[in-house]
């Protein structure tokens, strides 16, 4: 035995993860609930059984082109310089439909700023997504409307506001429920345990729903954790799954099935739907510094769409005329974004003054007087 | 309210009429069901609301302002206690980044009623993290509002009319003066972001709020043997503040001179100095003067009484305000 290989098992051996907990070798994943294989083979789980028509399945696909045809034009968008950042959700289209498509109209999702399938499930127009990215506003639209939280920024702060959002659905003696958007890197958030804590011994109407992309930004989850994260549910009392996350029907029926769970009084669930971010953290961002091509290359085997696809080809459940006319949605759909974007006025700055407070503060309305003559001073001026 | 009450009996009676009054308000907080919280402040109020109403939660702070923010999104009306004032720390992202910006970037879609209550500041010879004066941090947040009240009728009347605030608010209670009884009227007398004008006087003003005030009050009395004339001032409000009241005051006795017990350097105090000087240049006999707390962490208790502002380092500003 070398010496390398003797540390490598040392390594192996780590003392204080439990054999249980362990992965016992590179294959060893933990159990991952499928219901369509990448090849686009339909199999079935005794525990999240899905019955689904032809034209669910076709309305599915539907969203998943969708999303990724606004994604891709909001990066090209950032690309052009209409927006300021944007954070691409590619890859991740079958977690977020699945999950959106899951929830009900009175359910309510607190996203964090990847979450435009949500969005779209969620009937929020995508032009609405990009105001904030533009530097129009902080987000801006009505929560209410729609039952979709603003984007939150800071990460896993959400996930309370989702668990307080559910403790107020349990003392109003409804059957809604809500779901928590987090990532890998939330994961490790003060915020996110805490969020557990409060929702378990509340006995809380929430599904927490960690997409694990693998990556926060240039770090991979070995960072984060030493056990599977949907394993962590087990310690706060609930249950948690693995879900595979390319997979949009057992996204869906996991997340049906968690919401359900929810909503009939058992209290939270951990879904970690296990995905892969196929692009950059940000426009910002450049993974070529820190992730194998390799890996990424891999990953797109198991791409959400192409398996709905094979699947839908397979058992001829759409034909050239859908997929076409898809198609031309999508055109239009990037048009419509395209437009909407290079269209959108700037605001006017007193917007700054706006919306501080509910209330009249005599603060803000002083320097709201003191800017508007300031600004008003120069008009007619030698400076207009 | 008939009769004297303590600033802990007065805030008690405010939580269970805004308790009694809007089935929305909740209370949420470490240790206030049974036990009634560590200072009594909810003293029979689970007993008598519920624990569906007086909620004993998880000891994570940020984790009550999280879900007190998502309690406000579903249309609660939460009110939180936070045990002493310097474990707030741990909930500053929501409170700062979260609550206080949740209205303005909603574009007003949501509002945030939330009550943060917040036993704060010194004297009563804690141990460490139990006496910190932390209103800077919070009243340089555009969209809290943050007042604190110096006596009885204020507590009574502050407290139920933050409650009732769609803002946010950030209620800082003297937790020193707890037992310190007064009349409660039967109205409120002044808006919640209103200063009073406690003591008339002619020759300076001390403006203070919280534990500050009595302090400023005896330094009055003890003045005026002295043959001087102190005006003082109780800002009740350090965000919005009550700048025409401070102005009118200072133009008239040509000084001012802010006390309070947080650390001087970068205070409530250096905000109040400098706009009275912008306001007051003209009127002004002596620079506005301020007394507090040392740049230093809040001291063992065995000399706390040291870094506090008393009487005597209230009285040696007055008597230099004097000597320009």
């Amino acid at each position: 035995m070398t010496v390398k290989s003797t540390a490598r098992a040392r390594k192996k051996a780590a003392p204080g993860v439990p054999d249980n907990l362990r992965n016992k070798g590179k294959d060893a994943q933990p159990e991952l609930v499928q219901l369509l294989t990448p090849e686009g083979e339909r199999v079935e789980n005794p525990e999240f059984p899905l019955v689904i028509t032809p034209e669910e399945l076709r309305a599915l696909y539907r969203d998943l082109v969708l999303v990724r045809r606004f994604d891709a034009e909001a990066t090209s968008l950032q690309r052009q310089g209409e927006l300021g950042l944007w954070a691409s959700l590619l890859g991740q289209e079958a977690a977020q439909v699945g999950s959106g498509r899951a929830m009900r109209p009175g359910d309510y999702a607190f996203p964090t700023y990847r979450e435009h399938g949500v969005a779209w499930c969620r009937d929020v127009d995508p032009l609405n997504l990009l105001g904030m990215f533009r530097g129009v506003n902080h987000g801006g639209w009505d929560p209410n409307e729609k039952n979709f939280h603003l984007y939150t920024i800071v990460i896993g702060a959400q996930t309370l506001h989702a668990t307080g959002y559910a403790m107020g659905i349990t003392k109003d003696g409804t059957d809604d429920a809500v779901i928590a958007y987090f990532g890998d890197g939330a994961s490790s958030q003060g915020d996110v345990s805490e969020a557990f804590t409060f929702a378990s011994v509340y006995n809380s109407p929430v599904v927490f729903f960690c997409q694990n992309n693998q990556w926060a930004i240039s770090e991979p989850t070995t960072v984060q954790t030493r056990i599977p994260l949907y394993r962590r549910a087990l310690g706060f009392g609930f249950p948690g799954v693995r879900v595979d996350g390319n997979d949009v029907l057992a996204c869906l029926a996991v997340t049906r099935w968690a919401l359900d769970h929810a909503r009939s009084g058992n209290g939270p669930v951990l879904i970690e739907a296990f995905t892969y971010r196929m692009g950059a953290h940000t426009t910002s961002d450049d993974p070529t510094r820190y992730r194998p091509t390799e890996e990424t290359e891999a990953w797109k085997a198991k791409d959400p769409i192409t398996r709905l696809k094979a699947y839908l080809d397979r058992e001829g459940l759409a034909d050239e005329a859908f997929f076409a006319g898809i198609e031309a949605e999508s055109e239009e759909l990037g048009l419509r974004v395209r437009e909407g974007v290079r269209s959108m006025p700037d605001p006017d700055p007193t917007l700054i003054f706006d919306h501080v407070y509910a209330e009249p503060h005599a603060l803000v309305e002083e320097e709201r007087a003191e800017y508007e003559a300031y600004a008003a001073s120069f008009e007619g001026g030698e400076n207009n | 309210m008939a009769g004297q009450l303590s600033i802990a009996k007065a805030l008690n009676e405010a939580l269970r009429k805004s308790l009694e009054n809007d089935p929305k308000t909740l209370l949420m907080g470490e240790d206030i069901g049974k036990l009634g919280g560590v200072f009594r402040i909810t003293d029979g109020l689970q007993k008598d609301f519920g624990d569906d109403r007086v909620i004993d939660t998880p000891l994570a702070e940020s984790g009550i302002m999280g879900t007190a923010i998502g309690l406000a999104l579903r249309g609660y009306r939460p009110v939180v206690e936070i045990q002493f004032d310097g474990f707030v720390y741990p909930a500053f992202d929501q409170i700062v980044s979260q609550l206080a910006k949740m209205h303005s970037r909603a574009l007003g879609h949501v509002k945030m009623p939330v009550t943060v209550r917040i036993p704060y500041a010194g004297g009563i010879g804690a141990v460490e993290h139990h006496s910190e004066s932390h209103e800077a941090y919070f009243a340089h947040t555009a969209g809290l509002r943050v007042v604190s009240p110096s006596n009885a009728h204020d507590a009574y009347w502050m407290l139920r009319q933050a409650i009732e605030s769609d803002d946010p608010v950030i209620f800082l209670e003297p937790k020193r003066r707890y037992w310190d009884k007064g009349e409660v009227g039967d109205s409120a007398g002044l808006s919640l972001h209103e200063a009073r004008v406690v003591r008339q006087g002619a020759d300076a003003t001390l403006i203070a709020y919280g534990p500050m005030v009595k302090v400023c009050l005896e330094a009055a009395a003890a003045a005026e043997e002295d043959g001087r004339s102190l005006e003082v001032v109780d800002l009740r409000s350090l965000s919005p503040v009550d700048f025409d009241a401070l102005e009118q005051s200072v133009k008239r006795t040509g000084r001012g001179i802010v006390v309070h017990e947080a650390p001087v350097f970068m205070g409530m105090g250096a905000e109040l100095a400098a706009r009275l000087t912008e306001r007051c240049f003209y009127h002004l006999e002596a620079p506005v003067l301020r007394v507090g707390g040392y740049h230093a962490p809040y001291p063992p208790s065995r000399v706390e009484e040291a870094f506090l502002p008393d009487l005597d380092r209230v009285l040696d500003a007055v008597d230099r305000a004097l000597a320009f």
